[in-house]
């Protein structure tokens, strides 16, 4: 089922051309109104009748998280403040924060958006939509909460933290979807269990949203698994309305990213270049529909990939990763870009292994990958192990072109990962 | 089935491990009959036969070490040249493997340790060649 049937299923020909006339449209709107985006655009040497097919994107300049922070509070307002009707702002560990505008038709088609990625993972008029995520100047409770209420949930707009008072709504209202951090409902899961609530048996949780924190494929089935629920992953980021850009449907095949509004490009984080569909790379996205502040080419140093082929869901839009990390977590290898989390994901689908990892550096770009055996793996043979071993490399090698020595150790011998855990140590001497 | 306990010990490849791990047998007061130490690369596998099988896995495991038991056959053969090659000649012949084996003599008996994934069939062929498999009491007592 389709929230909005006629643009969720387009013709991709039919949504490129609709692409390339938002585009037109938003280069304009921002060349005549953005005092930035003017000089930016004079620098480039492109004017927006420039702009002929959307293969013309590449020629203009990105917009990045410093330049959101330097037109602070309100250089890339592309309407009079009279049309804004919301502020959000995305306030960064050191100096400026960024400003976030909404006019009534931004929030509109925001809300509109989470309206899809609700019914596409089966969400209903009727079910019970308890938001445990962060309101106030963050973005990610606020757009969800105007999504779900147009799609006719009664939202419990509880906020994060508080398991007792949570679980009392829960329990007394009968929640049916939630919508929290990947670190909360694997705390949450752990509250339950200690207060003797099996969430099968007492609870009516049938969906969680998670999302605005990383995490792998593994974390997913733990959620899963612990809450007896079904667990869909949801990308978005501030600069960006928040959640909604990109959400999985029911297959959970990677995120569909809703090309309608949001032009997708994945770049090399160092060249700027854009690379083939399929290859990993920084995320770049470009407002297609926003009024208060239309943002183009914007880096948002996310890594992931165009994921190949169609969606058995029939939905057109196409999926991107999970993303898989961030572009300051980069290592480059041999001249190749590396990212952890693409070693992790690879360790990470294999049985055998644990959940901890060391990635070291040394010499002259010698890569070594340590990793604990899990207990179960340990059979007494070394030609197993060995085995393992290889199979290891294989597949490391196979997902990061490079080929590392791989060293298994001991379970429980590595330093346990506790939020961002020092996973790489670099050694080299360059 | 007459087959004998092996403790496997998952060690890395580095210096005092194997110090760490015959400490912990030498403190649960465990003796150590046979031992073989396999090294690949970083880590490696430490096999023991020890006089209380139960005991050494649970001390060795309540320090955090990896543990897995394996069963083997221990076979008496005669002391003489050619042994080893008639032993392997006979299960070649039945399309065993053999997955590890080592030897040694004691009280004049020479015993093989046998290590493959096909037990049953390997102790059947020995016994019908007239060589005896020895249960763990039987080898822990030589
Ligand atoms: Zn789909």
């Amino acid at each position: 089922m389709f929230w909005d049937p006629d643009y969720e299923t387009i013709d991709r020909s039919e949504l490129e051309r609709i692409q390339l006339e938002r585009l037109q449209q938003t280069v304009r709107r921002v060349a005549t109104r953005v005092p930035f985006y003017k000089q930016k655009l004079a620098e480039a040497g492109v004017t927006p009748d420039d702009i002929r097919s959307l293969n013309d994107l590449r020629r203009l300049p990105f917009t990045t998280n410093a330049d959101l922070r330097d037109n602070y509070p309100n250089g890339l307002l592309a309407v009079d403040l009279d049309n804004v009707v919301r502020l959000h702002t995305s306030s960064g560990t050191t100096g400026k924060p960024k400003a976030i505008f909404f006019s009534a038709g931004d929030i509109n088609r925001a809300a509109d958006l989470i309206a899809r990625c609700f019914i596409m993972t089966g969400v209903r008029k009727g079910d019970v939509f308890q938001n445990m995520m962060t309101y106030g100047l963050f973005t990610g409770a606020l757009v969800m909460h105007y999504g779900a209420e147009k799609v006719g949930c009664l939202v419990i707009p509880a906020g994060p933290g508080n398991s007792e008072r949570q679980l009392l709504l829960m329990r007394d209202f009968r929640t049916t979807v939630i919508h929290l951090t990947p670190s909360y409902a694997l705390y949450f899961a752990g509250f339950l269990g200690k207060n003797g609530v099996d969430p099968k048996r007492d609870l009516a949780l049938r969906r969680a949203f998670v999302g605005a924190e990383p995490h792998t494929e593994e974390t997913r089935r733990k959620i899963q698994e612990s809450l007896g629920i079904e667990v869909y992953n949801s990308y978005g980021l501030s600069e960006m309305n928040g959640p909604g850009v990109a959400f999985e449907c029911i297959h959970k095949t990677g995120m569909h990213l809703w090309e309608d509004h949001y032009l997708m490009e994945i770049v090399d984080p160092q060249t700027g270049e854009p690379l083939p569909e399929g290859a990993t790379g920084e995320l770049v996205l470009t407002t297609l529909t926003r009024e208060a502040m239309p943002l183009l080419r914007y880096r948002t140093r996310d890594v992931t990939s165009v994921i190949p082929g169609k969606c058995p869901c029939g939905r057109t839009h196409r999926r991107i990763n999970r993303i898989t990390g961030r572009t300051d977590d980069m290592l480059i290898v041999r001249g190749v870009n590396i990212y952890p989390q693409q070693i992790e994901r690879v360790l990470m689908s294999m049985p055998s292994l644990g959940h901890n990892y060391l990635i070291t550096l040394s010499g002259l770009d010698e890569m070594t990958v340590k990793v604990e055996l899990a207990e179960t793996a340990f059979d007494g043979s070394v030609e197993h192990l060995v085995q393992l071993q290889n199979q290891i490399v294989e597949k490391l090698r196979a997902e990061i072109l490079v080929k590392p020595k791989v060293e298994l150790v001991q379970s429980g011998t590595l330093p346990v990962s506790e939020g961002k855990a020092k996973r790489v140590v670099d050694q080299r001497v360059l | 089935m007459n087959a004998i306990r092996l403790v496997a010990v998952f060690a890395e490849n580095k210096p005092g491990q194997t110090a760490r791990v015959t400490r912990i047998l030498a403190d649960a007061r465990v003796n150590i009959r046979w031992t073989t130490i396999a090294n690949s690369g970083s880590f490696g596998v430490l096999k023991f036969l020890v006089d209380n099988c139960d005991l050494a896995c649970q001390r060795l495991r309540e320090k955090g070490l990896m543990v897995s038991t394996l069963r083997a056959l221990a076979v008496e053969v005669p002391d003489i040249p050619g042994t080893l090659n008639a032993v392997a000649e006979s299960l070649a012949a039945e399309q065993i493997n053999l997955d590890n084996t080592s030897g040694f003599v004691a009280n004049n008996k020479a015993i093989l340790i046998i290590e493959t994934h096909d037990l049953e069939r390997a102790k059947a062929v020995l016994e019908q060649k007239g060589w005896r498999v020895l249960s763990e009491p039987e080898l822990l007592n030589i």
